[in-house]
C-alpha cells in the first residue's frame, strides 16, 4: 500500500489512560500520534471478550507511528515506522506532531 | 557421538503447575462427557505440527512469479493462500513486501501472536521478552544481531501484531533467479525472511 502523502494522512492520537483489566493497546504508544495506515473493519472488543462478554463490534484501524513520536530523541532512527492494530475507542482527532 | 560428550536436559521432574492441572482437568472432563475424543485432540495436534514455514515458502515463491496473485496475496493475504489450497481455519492475514526502499519486520509486543496457521509454531526467539520489546524501540540493532545489515537509506518498517491481524513478509527475491520456477524458489524462502529477520536465501553459486 503507498503511503499517503503527509497532508492527506488522517492523524489521531491514542489515548493516554492506563485502566486495568486486559487491553490490546500497547502501553508505549499510549499518548503517542499516528497516522491511518488502514481501516480493517468491525471486531469484537477483546476488552469484553476476556471477562466472556459479547464482544461490542468496534472498528479496528492500523495506525503508523514514526518511530521520532513514540521515542523522541532517543528514536533509533526517526522516520523509521511502527504499524499497529488499534481499536477506535482508543483512538481521538490530532493534529500532525510536525509540521509536514 | 559418545553419550557423555553433550549436556543432558535435566527431566521434566517437577510438580505439576496449575496450569498443567488444569490442562488435564479439563481436557479429561471433555473427552468423559463426550464433547471430545482424545484421538480428535491427537489429530489436531498432528495438524498443527504439519503446518511449517514450507507452506509460506510457497505463497512467497507464487508471489515472486505470478503477478496477479502477487497482487491478490496483497489485497488480502489469507484469501489468496486459501485458494492455494492452504487450510488457515479463521486466520486474518496481512502480506508486507520488501522492496528496495523499505524492509519490514514483524513482531507481537503483547505476546507471541504468530500466523500459526500458515507458518506453524513460532522460533521461540519470537517468543523471548528481548525480541518483542527491543525490535519496537531498536529494530536495526536486532536485525544487525541477526546478521541483517540493511543500507542506511532502507526505511525500518516494524508491525507490532496487536490484535486480529497476522503478518507475513514477501522478502524480496534474490538476484540471479531469473526463469526460477516457483518451487525452486521456494527453497530460498526461509522462515526468519517471512518474519522480517533476515533475507531470502541466495542462490547457490554454480
Amino acid at each position: 500500500m503507498a503511503m499517503p502523502a503527509v497532508t492527506d494522512r488522517t492523524y489521531l492520537r491514542v489515548r493516554a489512560d492506563m485502566p486495568p483489566g486486559h487491553v490490546r493497546t500497547p502501553a508505549y504508544l499510549r499518548g503517542k500520534t499516528g497516522w491511518v495506515e488502514r481501516d480493517l473493519g468491525v471486531f469484537p472488543n477483546p476488552e469484553d471478550l476476556a471477562y466472556r462478554h459479547k464482544g461490542r463490534m468496534i472498528p479496528l484501524l492500523r495506525v503508523r507511528f514514526a518511530m521520532k513520536d513514540v521515542w523522541g530523541s532517543a528514536a533509533e532512527r526517526p522516520d523509521d515506522t511502527i504499524d499497529a492494530e488499534i481499536y477506535a475507542h482508543w483512538l481521538e482527532p490530532a493534529e500532525a506532531p510536525h509540521a509536514p | 557421538m559418545p553419550h557423555d560428550h553433550h549436556p543432558h536436559r535435566p527431566d521434566d521432574d517437577h510438580a505439576l503447575t496449575y496450569a498443567q492441572q488444569m490442562e488435564i482437568a479439563v481436557r479429561e472432563l471433555l473427552i468423559a462427557k463426550g464433547v471430545t475424543t482424545a484421538a480428535e485432540i491427537t489429530a489436531q495436534i498432528a495438524a498443527m505440527d504439519a503446518r511449517s514455514p514450507a507452506n509460506g515458502a510457497a505463497v512467497v515463491a507464487r508471489a515472486w512469479t505470478d503477478r496477479d496473485f502477487r497482487a491478490a496475496l496483497l489485497e488480502d493475504a489469507a484469501e489468496a493462500s486459501r485458494a492455494m489450497g492452504f487450510d488457515l481455519g479463521p486466520l486474518r492475514l496481512i502480506a508486507v513486501e520488501n522492496t528496495a526502499e523499505v524492509h519490514n519486520v514483524i513482531v507481537c509486543t503483547l505476546c507471541s501472536c504468530y500466523p500459526r496457521n500458515l507458518l506453524g509454531l513460532p522460533p521461540d526467539w519470537y517468543k523471548s521478552r528481548a525480541y518483542r520489546s527491543r525490535t519496537v524501540k531498536e529494530p536495526r540493532k536486532v536485525l544487525s544481531e541477526f546478521g541483517l545489515h540493511l543500507p542506511e537509506d532502507v526505511q525500518v518498517r516494524v508491525h507490532d501484531s496487536t490484535a486480529d491481524m497476522r503478518y507475513i513478509v514477501i522478502p524480496q527475491r534474490p538476484a540471479g533467479t531469473d526463469g526460477w520456477s516457483a518451487k525452486d524458489l521456494a527453497a530460498l524462502v526461509t522462515r526468519d525472511s517471512m518474519i522480517g529477520t533476515a533475507q531470502a536465501k541466495a542462490p547457490p553459486v554454480l
